[in-house]
């Protein structure tokens, strides 16, 4: 563990954006650099399902253009990678799975092209559970991805592929996307920052729906500056997506540097029962004591559904699933299943072999819990019960800014250990489904080690609260090293 | 319909809504286009595109709710209809369920009894179309066009309130009248935009309960309407009668055929897991909103017929017809506006001579060769006797032939009326004068042949004596003046 201040791989997104402002290095330096990495080092992770090399130096060509021109924007050269669950115009956009493994969008989501218009270089899209259904990337098409800090263990997922990336160094920053803590569980696997921002934060708007009405895009970065900068250009209105926010963005860069002098933090008992492996409440106690010693106030909050958010989540988001994947019927694009007999052998075939063990059981959970008699009797009361559990938030964020706790209740397991046990798989999202189902923003950020592997905080806001949770963020990251450690091999 | 039995109808009216861009995309939705030319991402159904709801299809809606005096939903929710067909590109049709825009109007027809009756409509709700499949021409595949998915729809539910196809084809006109007064569809049957199911169920006159009902897909001309209700109320009944059952079932309409045939029954019927759609948000409408829509409301059919029979004292039935579209209702008023002649006299050309020319060149009235202004300069030719009604159906002739207007066609044939009582006493008694035998037998009794004197007068005259005169100077000068 430790680091190269001098290589352009180690720098952080900010400290290569100073560097390419002084002209320290090129753009296309940086994105030769990163992109020898990712074929080179970087390859036995698995963390890519695209490398978008060719298109990269194009774009670093004309971001060291506009750089030497003085017209530089806010993000111009500097490397980002999507999680392939974004579309990319004209670039494969798979979502991790079968049914998508030959579709190359028509057009790019308005994360991507607001990034891009903003100067950032793509240099690939990354690898992810299919369709963002799973915790560990085991269950993408392309094969799992390897977490850097253990080639054995998993990153997380469903965003490992961003994580993995990020953690190894192979690029500064990576969208993601969390529907269930797909952004924020991985951030913690692989000791890296991670910011799911409140729902309709970030417009939706080609970012491939897997349930609707939980789903939020991010960024998992190298720490909590980055994550401010890659946010303040991805958030805002878009009137593609009814559901994103009319309300202003807030300058989060210039939101950090705030004393935590007291700052109010929610301390949920049940984080810390008999769920949490021992070895990670311990880092995530000291970094509590970190910022109490700061002037920050912990108290103890109740929300008394939590225990029901996992069920709650895993009736919601497999119904919304359900009916977003019915569109993938190998009609217009995708996989197509050869020489149907007729249109159901079309449809069972395409969507039999498109996709995964995982995603069907989720369509079928979802069709299931949506049927003619069993509608109000699940999906019906587990909206009434995510009422109460957003109630539950907005009555303890009267009394706190900020709730913190575990990320996660274990570090990285091992691939393979929890694939045949899909209840352990969901229940690693325990702590963070909740802020979902309420449409919260949410944070995980590197906290200490348990057995020689990272562990993140979790840091969850109350709508549109980014600006707090980045500050107390980049606040202990300012006292802390753990966000600098790197994985062995990938300094 | 057979004695002993009384049939119940309720129908399911698609009503096109006239939008230039889609329900929830911004492609056009003009009717006619190259296959899959009028098809956005979104449209498409492609991977992370997202809905945005176009608010004409929200004012629309809210006008016709007005129309037919029901209530605005304050909130009302999209849902998502989830089942698979190659033509619905997302899996599922953003429709509304549990909270339609409209709920609780009614309006009112002629009931089979000769009174008004009151039809309730139990809701109306926006929604998207699918697109088409074409199974012709392709060989062994079928094509998918998708310019007409996401085209909007207002789905019109009536009451099973109808009693026979011909109290379904009233209601369904009257539909189709109030859309097209509010300028919310073009009602257009031949391209789809007005179409209908109906639910048909029979039952022993007299008997409270329903009958199981089947229902009709996708009738698309009042007159499939009529003969596919006839049809299946008739199989029904001759169905139970023959100690059979109605099962609940989809039956198609063959127009060839003039039958219905079983689509799929209730037990394939699809279960369509309906769920409010996460992509859109409620739609709120205010009352501040409505009131302003509701002072916007042009003058609706039965309003306007019930003046046109108060202020111009034209016959009801004349006023109905004349009401059925805005746009002969505005001839209409425009040739009584610019005539000195009575407004029966206009409504009789308009709904006769008029209409007849129209049909007859497959003209709508905004295409009409004869305008409003030329009729009523013709209509004032009448009115002060310069020629008679009948010369006058050959000068409208001539007027839609391009002949010019009314002055000019009468002018260049020649067709002035005589009322010169001299020149008309003259004619009369060359006539006398040439028909003895005949003159004897008037005399003698024979009173019919008058109808003999007139038309030789008229055939002298070319037509244009003056009948009510001629009539009288003969009478006169046969009684032997």
């Amino acid at each position: 563990m430790g680091q190269d201040a001098e290589s352009l791989h180690g720098r952080t997104l900010c400290g290569l954006r100073d560097g390419l402002a002084r002209r320290e290095f090129s753009s296309v330096d940086l994105t030769e650099a990163l992109l020898e990495r990712i074929s080179g080092v970087g390859a036995p992770l698995n963390a890519f399902i695209t490398v978008t090399a060719e298109l990269a130096l194009q774009q670093a060509r004309a971001a060291d253009r506009l750089l030497a021109s003085g017209k530089a924007g806010a993000l111009t050269g500097l490397p980002i990678v999507h999680k392939d669950l974004f579309c990319t115009r004209g670039v494969l956009t798979t979502c991790g799975s079968r049914i998508l493994d030959n579709f190359v969008s028509p057009y790019d989501a308005t994360v991507v092209e607001r990034l891009a218009a903003a100067g950032a270089v793509m240099l690939g899209k990354t690898n992810m559970d299919e369709f963002a259904m799973g915790s560990s990337n085991e269950t993408s098409y392309f094969g799992p991805v390897r977490n850097p800090w253990n080639a054995a263990l998993s990153p997380g997922g469903s965003s490992g592929g961003s994580a993995a990336a990020v953690a190894a160094r192979l690029v500064p920053a990576a969208t993601g996307t969390d529907t269930g803590g797909s952004i924020r569980q991985p951030a913690a696997l692989t000791g890296t920052t991670g910011i799911k921002p409140t729902y309709g934060r970030v417009s939706r708007y080609g970012m491939v729906a897997f349930a609707s009405s939980l789903d939020q895009a991010g960024v998992i970065t190298r720490c909590a500056e980055d994550a401010a900068l890659l946010l303040g250009v991805m958030a805002g209105f878009d009137p593609r997506d009814s559901t994103s926010a009319e309300a202003p963005v807030p300058d989060y860069l210039a939101g950090l540097g705030k004393p935590v002098k007291g700052l109010r933090i929610g301390i949920v008992r049940q984080h810390f029962d008999a769920g949490l492996d021992p070895a990670v409440a311990g880092p995530v106690r000291d970094a509590l004591a970190v910022l109490e010693a700061q002037g920050a106030t912990t108290v103890e909050v109740d929300l008394p559904n939590l225990d029901l958010s996992v069920p709650t989540y895993y009736v919601v988001a497999p119904a919304e699933a359900s009916s977003n994947l019915s569109r993938f019927d190998g009609v217009r694009y995708g996989h197509r299943a050869d020489n149907p007999k007729d249109l159901l052998d079309l449809y069972c075939r395409t969507r039999g072999e498109g996709f995964g063990a995982e995603v069907k059981r989720r369509i079928m959970t979802g069709t299931y819990v949506l049927s003619a008699g069993y509608y109000d009797a699940y999906y019906l009361k587990a909206q009434k019960v995510r009422q109460l559990i957003s109630r539950d938030f907005a009555s303890a964020f009267e009394q706190v800014d900020v709730i913190a706790g575990p990320t996660a209740p274990t570090p990285a397991f091992a691939l393979g250990d929890k694939t045949d046990d899909p209840i352990q798989m969901y229940l690693n999202d325990i702590y963070t489904i909740g802020a979902n189902l309420a449409g919260l923003p949410g944070m995980s950020i590197p906290c200490g080690f348990a057995g020689g592997l990272p562990v993140g905080l979790h840091l969850v806001g109350a709508h549109f609260g980014e600006s707090t949770l980045l500050n107390c963020a980049q606040q202990y990251q300012a006292l802390t090293d753990w966000h600098r450690a790197a994985p062995e091999g990938y300094a | 319909m057979k004695a002993g039995w009384e049939a119940v109808i309720g129908l399911e009216i698609h009503a096109q809504l006239a939008t230039t861009s889609k329900i929830f995309s911004g492609a056009s939705t003009a009717y006619g286009a190259e296959p899959n030319t009028q098809a956005c991402l979104v449209d498409l159904g492609y991977p992370g595109v997202l809905p945005v709801l176009n608010g004409e299809v929200v004012r629309m809606a809210c006008l016709f709710g007005l129309a037919v005096n029901a209530t605005i939903a304050r909130r009302s929710v999209f849902a998502r209809k989830n089942y698979f067909y190659p033509d619905l590109p997302k899996g599922y049709q953003i429709s509304q369920y549990e909270l339609p825009i409209v709920a609780r109007g009614e309006l009112t027809i002629h009931g089979d009894d000769g009174t008004d009756k009151r039809i309730g409509i139990t809701r109306a709700h926006l929604e998207e179309d699918a697109g088409k499949s074409i199974h012709e021409g392709l060989d062994r595949y079928s094509g998918i066009d998708l310019n007409r998915a996401g085209t909007p729809l207002l789905e019109i539910v009536s009451e099973p309130d109808l009693r026979s196809a011909r109290e379904a084809v009233a209601y369904m006109r009257k539909i189709h009248s109030i859309v097209r007064y509010l300028g919310i569809s073009d009602g257009n049957m031949q391209e789809g935009s007005f179409r209908c199911d109906a639910n048909v169920s029979v039952r022993p006159a007299g008997q409270r309960e329903f009958g199981t009902r089947a229902e009709l897909k996708n009738l698309n001309s009042f007159r499939f309407v009529e003969k596919a209700i006839n049809y299946e109320i008739e199989r029904q009944i001759e169905l139970i009668e023959d100690g059979g059952a109605v099962v609940q079932e989809t039956r198609l309409y063959d127009a060839d055929r003039d039958e219905t045939r079983s689509m799929r029954s209730k037990e394939e019927a699809n279960d369509y897991r309906y769920f409010p759609d996460p992509d859109l948000l409620p739609v709120e409408i205010d009352a501040a909103y409505v009131e302003s829509l509701r002072a916007g409301l042009p003058e609706l059919p039965d309003a306007k017929c019930a003046r046109f029979v108060t202020g111009y004292g034209i016959k009801q039935a004349d006023a109905e017809i004349l009401t059925l579209s805005r746009a002969l209702a505005d001839y209409y008023e425009a040739v009584v506006g610019a005539t000195e002649a009575e407004p029966q006299l206009a409504a009789n050309w308009v709904i006769g001579d008029l209409s007849a020319a129209l049909n007859r060149d497959a003209l709508d009235i905004t295409g009409s060769r004869v305008s409003a202004r030329e009729l009523a300069g013709l209509l004032d030719r009448i009115a002060d006797q310069t020629i008679s009604g009948k010369i006058a159906k050959d000068v409208f002739d001539a007027m839609w032939a391009g002949e010019g207007d009314a002055d000019a066609v009468i002018e260049a044939r020649g067709l002035r009326q005589i009322t010169d009582s001299s020149a008309i006493d003259a004619i009369v008694d060359r006539v006398i004068a040439a028909h003895p035998s005949q003159v004897a037998d008037y005399r003698g009794g024979k009173d019919k042949l008058i109808g003999f004197f007139v038309g030789q007068v008229m055939k002298e005259t070319g037509g244009k004596a003056n009948p009510a005169q001629v009539n009288d100077a003969l009478r006169r000068k046969l009684a032997g003046d």
